[in-house]
């Protein structure tokens, strides 16, 4: 990278995310404004977004040539006090805890006391959920049985087709007038709210030129006091390049990149909508510009590249909104998950993997910055030399990019109704959530912890850590005849927390409707302006409402265990076993270790367990997919936790497969840690037996040790990811594992048993080998590393 | 039905021969080679092994489960009075951590079938297969070739790691059906060889001879052991008698590692103790058979 982006990267990694008033106070002084009084609800957000767009401070940091900041400066984080206004201990934890902080100044907490707090309470969207959702939903968000996005970010979850590399917000306009011209104010009740919701769009269509002008003017007063010739003459494009777009379609490669831009501000300036927002398929999207401009030699490949790495670091100036309680224990990053999707196929159908594929994975390996995260699209058509590229990424161990399954994402896509083109067209965000991409509202809506769910239908329906009944009477579990009759109490107590969930999530749904329509993002997806209604109301083409399922690693093992221990082995009695788990294993741990080692596990390629993730993966299936949400949309399910699976496991007790209480659970669909003893090759094809195309995303982590990606090494993982995409599987995530993770396998070797490492000429379990042979690969990992 | 006893199937393994294999070991070899870092690969029986940083403090389950009194525990861990023992393998059951187990495992070839034919998906993707290693698999002969017979018809690639000490017979009635042999040589020093191994070289040197004009593939392996093996003028005559062998233009050298000290304690046995080879001396190695046209590398 050159000096000037080095410059800029530096200044974005150095910053502390700090929080910044601007937004909170420009939103509160427009909702105290008599205009805001006389307005329709979306009429009123699209007001309160242009007023904040008129007067937010415009930022262009030295040497930039993308500009535009969300907050003051880089890192600054504004609030939303309409969906969540933080306390004053919020702020203060916001400011003084261990992970994740935001320096709040006294000034911000002055203002907080004096003028946010007292206009926002009560009528923010999390004291407005609280207030209408059921005791019972309480009483399971308190006990750990689900989380609940929605508490403090907005729905978003969505990423941006190609529509604005073909119009700009003058189009946008032009195709919002025609939709309401066309409305039935004769025969169409809804004619009015209709015109309501399509003013509004009108209104955030004005409010991001309006921003941009800003820009423009700002570029071009600064390039007037520029004395470097070569920046003037920078600046004076950047003004051109604002006071073209987003207005009117990009010409090039720059005003594409300049142009997504001032689009991702607006969104997530508008709302704090989860997964920020992600351009989705980059080099897709970009490729155009990029081969015209090469051709007509008006572009290099190194100018392009400064673009991208000057792209990047605008995303990594943008730390997610601050979190607090358990949504910050849910996802407890400063990353806000724009996953930028490489690879692929064309809409076509044809392989998308072009030069700029490669140019963006070189981005990647320069950046190395924890925002944008990306991601490669691996369709069977796409070369293998793209995936080992990937991989060479991966190798330098900084766990991107992710690597993802584009034939399996299509099917998904194609069984939940969506069309062909539009499947081609999609990718996954976030995390691995499939959508598509441009024209689909797919929320998610919390974590759901299923080995809870358990430990509940355990206790008949009690839970010992609230210490309140908050489930069904499923029966006494040391009553149960056989296996099946605990299968069945589970599946009635999975269901009927699944209901509460879904009950709450549709109040939250209209909730979010009535009071925080989001006009700006309308705009942007498909076929909200012809339909003429919100995001947040059913009007994009697909609506997908998500529960999350967490912790199926564990609860297969925890099935697995009473199956074997308790009903076919018979090595021990229910009432043994649950007088073991209450009392955490209290001078139980030869029975536990037993537990552990002599019981069959998930992820080592048996049946015996593996059966059991079948039965898990469809009693969940079945509670929660096809279910109607209120946008004319189903329910479906994905498996993931980000990081949930810690908290959820700090609110469970001790589980049959020999876990602790408090231990967290397994992530993802991967195996329970340590619980992998035969490689990947059995984890892969464990994974493998459920059936992902059902989902919208699966997560599946697996480690390596540097030393496996010698270049013999990486056309092995080529062909092992292949392998475990030929069985249909949706994603695979590879950590390639640093000494000081090694120096902590060697002291927890229990969380470490499927660590592979390179010996000498041979692989093998890093566990396995001897304390000198170990400190021997740490020593020449590190050499490695330097 | 022939059973086998096998004492480990490594998955993903990826140094035994082309793509992504299988790898089995059968119990039992011929040779008492001092290196060996599959020590709990050679005899041909069943053996207890015990590792005490797995055990469980105070625990004394193996004890109360063995029918002939044979365990005692003191401070550092159980010990196992090998007159007392029977080989009736409760006291593995009866572990809670698998400290204490039983090596070697009696398996059919159907059974071991089942195993192998897990993982085909990622042997079709990667031109992989299945490795026969050990101890040396050509010591259970009627098994190695039952389980080759039902691999071949199954299409699958077959790779046999031997230390070449067998009847040639015995190599003759599996050749068809095995695509490329890994053939371990050690030193052309006969006494060094009987020395160190336990066993002549000769039956080893002659066998490779005569496999050479007729088996598919031989890819030849030479562990190189410091003080033993290591010296050039071994080098020289190792790759002059390999240059006349037809058909053999790859040599895989393996450096002596550590690895097996720990199996050789669980063993109760005494591991020996050296120092692996400098970069230095490997390179130097590594030339000499690169000046005989050979493609030399380190490593599996």
């Amino acid at each position: 990278m050159n000096s000037r982006i080095k410059k800029l990267r530096d200044q974005s990694i150095n910053t502390k995310p700090f929080i910044s008033i601007e937004r909170a106070h420009l939103l509160t002084k427009f909702y105290k404004s008599s205009e805001s009084k006389k307005v329709s609800n979306p009429v009123k957000r699209a007001l309160a977004f242009k007023y904040i767009m008129e007067n937010k401070s415009i930022c262009i940091n030295e040497g930039e040539l993308i500009v535009g900041e969300r907050g003051p400066s880089p890192r600054a984080t504004p609030t939303y006090p309409e969906i969540n206004t933080h306390s004053l201990k919020d702020l203060d934890i916001l400011n003084s805890r261990e992970k994740t902080a935001y320096s709040v100044s006294s000034e911000i907490k002055e203002a907080y006391k004096n003028d946010i707090i007292p206009f926002w309470r009560g009528q923010s969207i999390r004291d407005r959920i609280f207030d209408e959702v059921s005791d019972e939903w309480k009483d399971a968000y308190e006990a750990g049985i689900f989380t609940e996005f929605m508490e403090q970010r907005a729905p978003g979850h969505t990423v941006l087709d190609n529509k604005i590399y073909k119009k700009g917000f003058m189009d946008f306009k032009e195709d919002i007038r025609n939709s309401m011209d066309s409305l039935d104010f004769l025969n169409d009740p809804e004619a009015y709210q209709k015109k309501q919701e399509l003013k509004a769009m009108d209104i955030a269509a004005d409010a991001i030129m309006i921003l941009a002008k800003r820009y423009s003017e700002k570029a071009a007063e600064l390039a007037e006091k520029e004395t470097n010739k070569k920046r003037k003459q920078e600046l004076r494009k950047i003004s051109e390049t604002c006071a073209r777009v987003p207005a009117r379609a990009p010409r090039s490669f720059w005003e594409a990149l300049q142009h997504y831009w001032f689009v991702h501000l607006g969104v997530i300036t508008e709302l704090n909508g989860w997964d920020s927002f992600n351009p989705g398929r980059l080099d897709q999207h970009l490729y155009p510009f990029y081969k015209q401009q090469l051709d007509e030699g008006s572009l290099t490949k190194q100018n392009a590249a400064e673009l991208l790495e000057a792209f990047w670091i605008k995303f990594n100036n943008q730390p997610a909104p601050p979190k607090v309680g358990v949504t910050a224990e849910e996802s407890g990053t400063y990353t806000d998950f724009a996953l930028i999707n490489i690879g692929g196929v064309k809409t076509d159908g044809t392989d998308g993997v072009n030069e700029l594929s490669y140019l963006i994975l070189d981005v990647i390996k320069e950046m190395r910055i924890l925002q944008p995260s990306s991601m490669v699209q691996i369709s069977k058509k796409g070369p293998d030399s793209f995936l080992e590229s990937a991989l060479k990424i991966i190798k330098t161990g900084f766990g991107q990019p992710s690597i993802f399954n584009t034939d399996a994402i299509i099917q998904e896509l194609l069984r939940q109704g969506k069309s062909i083109e539009d499947a081609r067209d999609g990718g996954a965000s976030g995390c691995v959530e499939t959508g598509a991409f441009g024209k689909e509202n797919y929320t998610l809506t919390g974590y759901f912890n299923m080995p809870k769910v358990l430990e509940i239908t355990l206790h008949n329906g009690y839970d010992p850590r609230t210490q309140k009944k908050i489930g069904l009477e499923t029966g006494d579990p040391t009553e149960f005849s056989d296996f099946q009759d605990l299968v069945d109490a589970f599946r009635k107590q999975l269901n009927h927390f699944i209901d509460i969930k879904i009950e709450g999530n549709n109040i939250i749904e209209r909730l979010y409707s009535e009071y925080i329509p989001a006009p700006f993002l309308s705009i942007l997806t498909s076929d909200c302006i012809q339909n003429g209604k919100d995001y947040h109301e059913g009007g994009a083409r697909y609506n997908t409402t998500y529960i999350q399922g967490v912790g199926l690693g564990t609860m297969t093992d925890c099935f697995t265990s009473i199956k074997y221990n308790v009903f076919d082995k018979k090595t021990i009695t229910m009432k043994k076993l649950l007088q073991a788990l209450d009392t955490n294993f209290k001078g139980e741990e030869n029975l536990r270790q037993r537990l552990i080692h002599k019981t069959p596990k998930y992820g080592n390629d048996d049946d015996y367990a593996d059966d059991n993730l079948k039965t898990i993966f469809d009693i969940y299936y079945e509670a929660v997919n096809g279910r109607p949400n209120t946008k004319g949309g189903k329910y479906r399910i994905n498996l993931l936790p980000t990081t949930v699976h810690i908290y959820f496991g700090r609110v469970t007790g001790a589980t049959p497969n020999g876990r602790k209480a408090s231990v967290p659970l397994s992530e993802g669909i991967s195996p329970t840690q340590g619980a992998d003893t035969q490689g990947p090759t059995a984890v892969l094809k464990s994974a493998s037996k459920i059936d992902h195309l059902k989902t919208g995303g699966t997560l599946l982590n697996q480690k390596f040790n540097p030393q496996l990606f010698d270049d013999e090494g990486i056309s092995k993982l080529v062909k092992l990811i292949r392998s475990y995409f030929s069985m249909d599987a949706h994603h695979v995530q590879i950590n390639v594992v640093s000494a000081d993770t090694l120096r902590k396998a060697q002291k927890n070797p229990e969380e470490y048993k499927n660590l592979i490492v390179r010996v000498a000429g041979y692989s093998d379990y890093f566990c396995d080998l001897n304390k000198d042979l170990q400190n021997e690969i740490i020593s020449r990992t590190e050499h490695r590393e330097i | 039905m022939t059973k086998g006893l096998i004492f480990d199937i490594k998955k993903y393994a990826i140094h035994d021969g082309p793509g992504i294999r299988t790898t089995v070991f059968l119990k039992g070899c011929p040779l008492r080679c001092w290196w060996c870092h599959n020590p709990e690969g050679q005899s041909p029986q069943k053996e207890l092994f015990y590792n005490a940083e797995k055990c469980l403090a105070g625990c004394t389950d193996c004890i109360a489960a063995c029918p002939n009194q044979a365990i005692t525990r003191d401070s550092t861990g159980i010990s196992i009075d090998k007159s007392k023992c029977r080989m009736k393998e409760d006291c593995a059951g009866a572990c809670p951590t698998g400290a204490l187990k039983v090596i070697g495992q009696e398996i059919s070839a159907d059974e071991l079938m089942k195993e192998i034919e897990k993982d085909r998906i990622f042997y079709q993707n990667s031109s992989g297969g299945v490795t026969f290693s050990g101890g040396e698999p050509l010591m259970q002969i009627n098994f190695l070739d039952a389980v080759l017979e039902k691999c071949k018809s199954q299409y699958l690639h077959t790779v046999v790691d031997t230390c070449g000490y067998a009847p040639f017979e015995d190599f003759e009635k599996i050749m068809d059906k095995v695509d490329l042999f890994l053939y371990d040589l050690k030193t052309m020093d006969e006494e060094e060889h009987l020395k160190s191994t336990g066993v002549s070289n000769q039956l080893v040197l002659d066998n490779l001879k005569k496999l050479g004009k007729s088996a598919r593939e031989i890819h030849v392996r030479i562990p190189l052991i410091p003080g033993f093996n290591d010296s050039l003028e071994n080098a020289q005559k190792t790759a002059q008698f390999i240059r006349n062998i037809p058909g053999i233009n790859r040599i895989n050298l393996l450096p002596y590692h550590r690895a097996g000290t720990q199996k050789y304690l669980n063993l109760k046995r005494t591991p020996k103790d050296i120092s692996p080879l400098s970069e230095d001396k490997i390179k130097r190695l590594q030339k000499i058979y690169e000046t005989y046209d050979f493609s030399v590398k380190i490593g599996g």
